[in-house]
């Protein structure tokens, strides 16, 4: 048992409260969680290899049935999204959903539906990669710094 | 010399306590599906309304509750001296449009999820002050329009975590009168601004439930009164774990509440509904308690509450430049 928070000093207080939220405060069910991050991330990946081979079998070289394997996935989680599916999904998915590409394509779909009320400029254009957006400049970033990496290092 | 209808630090008492002649609340899906769903008035299909925007819905609830508990009341826009409302979107656009429409003389107010009990206790204040005859009263909160403020859009794939609150879709209204016949607002307690350093704006319930227990200490030190004066302690919108942690402050603070305390986003939801920590938002405390807890005093079931309706009173700026999450908590005491 913590004593009154009132007689404490500031500082001391916000720890002690600290202790009390961590008594009383939910935790997350980790192993539930990764159990479900795996087998629908890993769900995920084994239908972008399903189409993957269907492609590659209709004549598309390995580089061509990549380029349209994303795509396609990209367009089913967009499509999902539209739908009000795609949450519901990552409810369950965590880091799973999010991780694949789909994710990627969900985190531009809800915000263009989210922003369309606001217009199709200032609204949809403004804010489509609210979310997408730090993935995107931090990842062009990383790309930079690696193909200086291997110009000066090759 | 103390003012002289100032009981202690925070508190105030109405010499003719104002009467609540008459509430409206209306619903979203979600919380029709809920356990409350008899004690609300009307029930939505669709979170959208049939209006084009969640923030058009939002409004067009509000603007329904009025004119429901103006009806109710027997009384006319015209009747009314002042409207007080508030709610939680960016200057708070849905009572400002709601009053543009009633055309009466109009107070906003902002307490985040505290508004209701914040315009009640104005209200009051304003009706035993003299100044007013009849006051409409009225809050809102929106999940959508919530959830683009302040977090993810709608439809982003995010796991929320399981302490989290889930916004209430609705609105409620209560006509506060100098006279009639119905339960009466008595005291007011006013709160402090609190914060213990909590700044996971997923996690409001902590950065509340210290402003919440203050606010009972303060008001049972103010009045004097033991907790077993009343029948039932209420706080807006702590949630499941957010009551544990008032519980626990409150025992620190030397009060056993537990027994005869609610919560009303606690209990706004069922389990099985998924909404992990319970209810939240401004329309969190103002549905339950201009439904199911004023049907429970006017049934004599309750005789006398002490409400305390808390709120976050952070930015979506605020967070991401840093800073924690101040919190406050009104609170009212209804007597049958």
């Amino acid at each position: 048992m913590t004593q009154n928070l009132d007689s404490l000093p500031a500082e001391m207080q916000k720890k002690q409260y600290e202790q009390m939220i961590k008594e009383v405060k939910p935790r997350p069910p980790v192993i539930r969680n990764v159990f479900w991050a795996f087998l629908i991330g890993g769900l995920i990946c084994v239908i972008g290899q399903v189409i993957f081979n269907l492609f590659q079998d209709l004549g598309l070289s390995k580089l061509e049935a990549g380029a349209a394997m994303s795509s396609t996935l990209v367009f089913l989680a967009a499509l999902l999204t539209g739908l009000g599916l795609y949450d519901e999904i990552a409810k369950v998915g965590g880091a799973g959903t999010i991780v694949p590409i789909t994710g990627f394509a969900n985190s531009m779909v809800a915000p263009a539906m989210e922003y369309r009320a606001e217009g199709l400029v200032l609204g949809v254009g403004a804010r489509l990669f609210t979310i997408a957006g730090p993935v995107l400049a931090f990842g062009i970033v990383t790309a930079w710094i690696i193909g200086l990496l291997y110009y000066f290092f090759r | 010399m103390a003012a002289p209808k100032k009981n202690g630090q925070q508190t105030v008492w109405f010499q003719n306590p104002p009467v609540i002649l008459a509430t409206a609340t209306i619903v979203g899906p979600k919380e029709g599906q809920g356990p409350l769903a008899q004690t609300f008035d009307k029930i939505l299909d669709d979170n959208y309304y049939g209006e084009q925007t969640w923030e058009k819905a939002e409004r067009r609830m509000l603007l329904e509750v009025m004119q429901m508990a103006m009806e109710r009341a027997g009384l006319t826009p015209q009747s009314f001296d002042f409207m007080l409302a508030g709610d939680l979107l960016n200057q708070i656009i849905s009572a400002n449009f709601v009053a543009r429409d009633l055309g009466i003389p109009f107070l906003g107010l902002y307490g985040a999820c505290s508004t209701m009990f914040e315009s009640m206790t104005v209200g009051a204040m304003l009706i035993d002050g003299g100044f007013a005859e009849y006051v409409l009263i009225g809050s809102s909160s929106h999940y959508a329009t919530a959830e683009r403020q302040y977090r993810f859009p709608t439809e982003q794939g995010v796991q929320r975590p399981l302490y989290n609150t889930w916004t209430v879709t609705g609105a409620a209204a209560m006509v506060l009168a100098r006279q009639g016949q119905g339960p009466r607002v008595t005291h007011a307690t006013i709160g402090k601004v609190i914060d213990l350093g909590q700044g996971d704006p997923m996690d409001m319930p902590a950065a509340m439930a210290p402003a919440a227990a203050d606010t009972i200490a303060r008001h049972l030190l103010d009045t004097g009164r033991k907790p077993d004066y009343y029948d039932l302690f209420v706080t807006g919108d702590l949630g499941v774990y957010g009551r544990e942690l008032a519980v626990k402050l409150m025992q620190q603070k030397g009060y056993d509440l537990a027994s005869r305390y609610k919560d009303c986003g606690a209990i706004i939801y069922s389990p099985e509904q998924d909404t992990h920590a319970g209810g939240s938002g401004c329309a969190c405390v103002a549905v339950v308690t201009c439904g199911y807890l004023l049907q429970e005093i006017k049934a004599g079931r309750i005789k006398r509450m002490f409400g305390v309706a808390t709120g976050a009173l952070l930015s979506p700026t605020s967070t991401q430049q840093g800073e924690t999450i101040p919190a406050i908590a009104h609170g009212v005491v209804i007597e049958a």
